[in-house]
């Protein structure tokens, strides 16, 4: 079956700096993968590029195609076609993606009169409809709210609202639960996940956070340094990670259950982009650094049938560790 | 037995707070009655959501706010009022540390000047005994004399953090607060942060309280865990047990609400309802409103932190002596 969204060699640079370095991906129908990192890693930058999003100084090369049509350099008509219709976004940082003097209702029906076609009446009850769906309590009273008065979890609840108002066939959920303390983080996960089995909807999961990932992606990509290092399986990647990056997050979270052990720390910090090392970008932080590592970089090459990684000594587990 | 280093007993702190431009005035209990106490080297971690009141206790504990009723003290003498010059020889013993590294070092000057400020403010040492420390500290974060030179902007987050730790030190203190220190960190930076404070509590025999909303990092550090909800101590036990066997409802629904990667959660306890607003403090326990397991009791009566065995206290009408419902939520 033909991918939902095919991203292949896709580069980015900002005012020379590369820091993007050929991303390949591709995202099947009602599949959720996740993209984990660090800050700088390439994450965010990736959709962003897709779908358009960037200043007019950032140089964007490759190709990133949504069924079969290419995004990349498309003209605004055919972008407006396909962001925040076919493929809708939501943030970190609710807040400040609504506009705190506009009602709820007025935002709401805004995306549907755009994305649907619908007025007036339509649009109400479809908004309504939405808000009930989020789980907002007493929608029909809150639809003439304003954003303030809605609590930080309620606010990344119309944001969903908002991002399924175009009945989009791709999520982007870009650290969506970063902000939110932990018991309405869980909240905000199980209705992206009740959400996505309802509307058949794929979503790009991006988290810093592994454990979130974990536990709501079918597939995930490690990224570091603008590259992805490391494909696989969820279950696969976190029982037995290859990518001596994937390794080192893994072993740097501390457990919450079982014998306390030392964090394994990754040494040293991620480079800058403008002075990246010479060959594999871990080199310099890795553990298992061979000759060849500073030699070039390594392919994203496949081990196993839905798994690759870009390592020339990917590295298994001690079996003990891999246990935990 | 020894005193403890810190005795806090009964601690309360009311904001006044107007809802609005001509709203009425109203009452903020960020804390409430609230009694811990930390023997010399050991670590508190106080875990819990915005608006429980962990970070107010913090700055109460260091005398950077005044408690309304109750005392703070330390190593046996109650905290002076601020500004005294028993309140700066306690402080010299009592340091802090906060999540913005950049927000708390100065910009314009070189990190390896403001690690010596401490040193200058309380005049401890010669001069040459002073450099002799920066250079001393700036190896006990892992950093060196280079990085000593630089200016906040030139070095990376986790760096920055090890610049305050340091100046931290710096006075030889024997109580650290740490109010999420490594929560802006990326994850492998956060483990080298994390694993520096492990280690420098033990090899300088530090006290601290160390508050984060991260389960994992807190029980990483901590030998006791307080867990508080509303300004209000609801669980405190051993670190390593009380996340294994969580007993009152909010403690089981954090543990579970913390994905581990590497399985898939089966029976996640989700709460329903909004995180708790401290203006509006629900009426007997506070946590009634999002409890699954809430009574007609919880709602008008105020359960008081007792004793489950030698090792726990739980805030909760419906745990009591036998484990009854032990979550196997980790």
């Amino acid at each position: 079956m033909a991918p939902l969204v095919s991203i292949s060699g896709l580069q980015v640079a900002f005012d020379g700096t590369q820091v993007l370095h050929g991303i390949d991906l591709d995202i099947a129908k009602g599949e959720a993968v996740g993209l984990v990192g660090e800050s700088g890693s390439g994450k965010s930058v990736t959709w962003l590029a897709a779908l358009g999003l960037l200043p007019a100084k950032a140089k964007v090369a490759g190709s990133a195609t949504l069924d079969g049509r290419e995004l990349i350099g498309a003209d605004g008509k055919v972008l407006d076609q396909v962001r925040g219709r076919r493929i809708a976004m939501i943030f970190q940082d609710p807040a400040s993606a609504l506009n705190p003097v506009l009602t709820i209702r007025r935002q709401l029906c805004e995306s549907l009169g755009l994305h649907r076609g619908l007025r007036g009446e339509a649009a109400r009850v479809e908004a309504l409809r939405l808000l009930d769906l989020v789980g907002i309590p007493d929608a029909n009273r809150r639809l003439s709210a304003y954003p303030h008065e809605f609590s930080g979890g309620q606010v990344q609840r119309i944001m969903i609202a908002m991002a399924l108002a175009g009945q989009p066939d791709l999520l982007i959920a870009d650290e969506p639960t970063t902000a939110l303390d932990a018991t309405i983080q869980a909240q905000i996960l199980d209705l992206l996940a009740a959400v996505r089995r309802e509307f058949n909807m794929a979503m790009v999961l991006i988290s810093h956070d592994l454990g979130v990932v974990a536990e709501n992606c079918d597939r995930v990509c490690v990224m570091y340094a603008g590259r992805i290092v490391e494909r696989a399986p969820a279950t696969r990647l976190f029982d037995d990670p290859w990518h001596p990056y994937a390794q080192g997050l893994i072993g740097a979270l501390p457990p919450l259950d079982g014998a306390r052990r030392r964090l394994q720390a990754i040494p040293g910090t991620v480079p800058d982009p403008r002075a990246l090392p010479s060959g594999c970008a871990f080199a310099p932080r890795c553990a298992h650094v061979g000759d060849g590592c500073h030699a070039r970089v390594p392919p994203l090459a496949p081990v196993e049938l839905d798994r690759a990684v870009a390592c020339l000594r990917p590295q298994r587990l001690p079996v003990e560790l891999a246990a935990e | 037995m020894t005193t403890p280093l810190l005795e806090v007993s009964e601690i309360s702190r009311t904001y006044r707070m107007r809802a609005g431009l001509f709203g009425r005035p109203t009452s903020v209990h960020a804390v409430d009655g609230l009694s811990f106490s930390i023997p010399k080297g050991e670590t508190l971690g106080i875990v819990g959501e915005s608006g429980s009141g962990k970070s107010t206790t913090g700055r109460m504990v260091l005398g950077l706010e005044p408690p309304d009723h109750g005392s703070v003290r330390f190593d046996g003498a109650p905290i002076a009022a601020p500004g005294t010059a028993t309140w700066r020889a306690q402080r010299a013993r009592m340091q802090m540390i906060f999540q913005d590294p950049l927000g708390a070092l100065d910009r314009r000057l070189p990190v390896a000047e403001q690690i010596r400020e401490p040193l200058d403010i309380h005049n401890i040492g010669s001069k040459a005994e002073r450099d002799a420390r920066v250079h001393e500290l700036l190896h006990a974060v892992d950093l060196n004399d280079g990085h000593g030179r630089r200016y906040p902007g030139a070095l990376s987050g986790g760096q920055r953090q090890r610049i305050v730790l340091a100046r931290a030190l710096a006075t030889k203190p024997d109580f650290l607060v740490c109010d999420e220190p490594v929560s802006a960190l990326d994850v492998s930076i956060q483990a080298q942060v994390v694993n520096l404070l492990v280690d420098l509590q033990a090899r300088l025999g530090l006290t601290m309280l160390f508050i984060s909303h991260d389960l994992r990092v807190v029980r990483q550090i901590s030998s006791k865990v307080a867990v508080m909800y509303l300004g209000r101590i609801v669980e405190y036990g051993d670190a390593d047990d009380l996340f294994a066997r969580p007993q009152h409802p909010y403690t089981q629904a954090l543990v579970s609400a913390s994905p581990a990667p590497g399985r898939r959660s089966t029976g996640r306890i989700v709460l329903s309802g909004d995180p708790p607003n401290p203006a509006a403090r629900p009426s007997g326990c506070a946590f009634h409103p999002r409890c699954r397991l809430a009574t007609a009791r919880c709602k008008a009566e105020v359960p008081v932190l007792t004793a489950l065995d030698p090792q726990r206290q739980v805030a909760c009408h419906l745990v009591t002596g036998a484990p009854a419902q032990t979550q196997d939520a980790a």
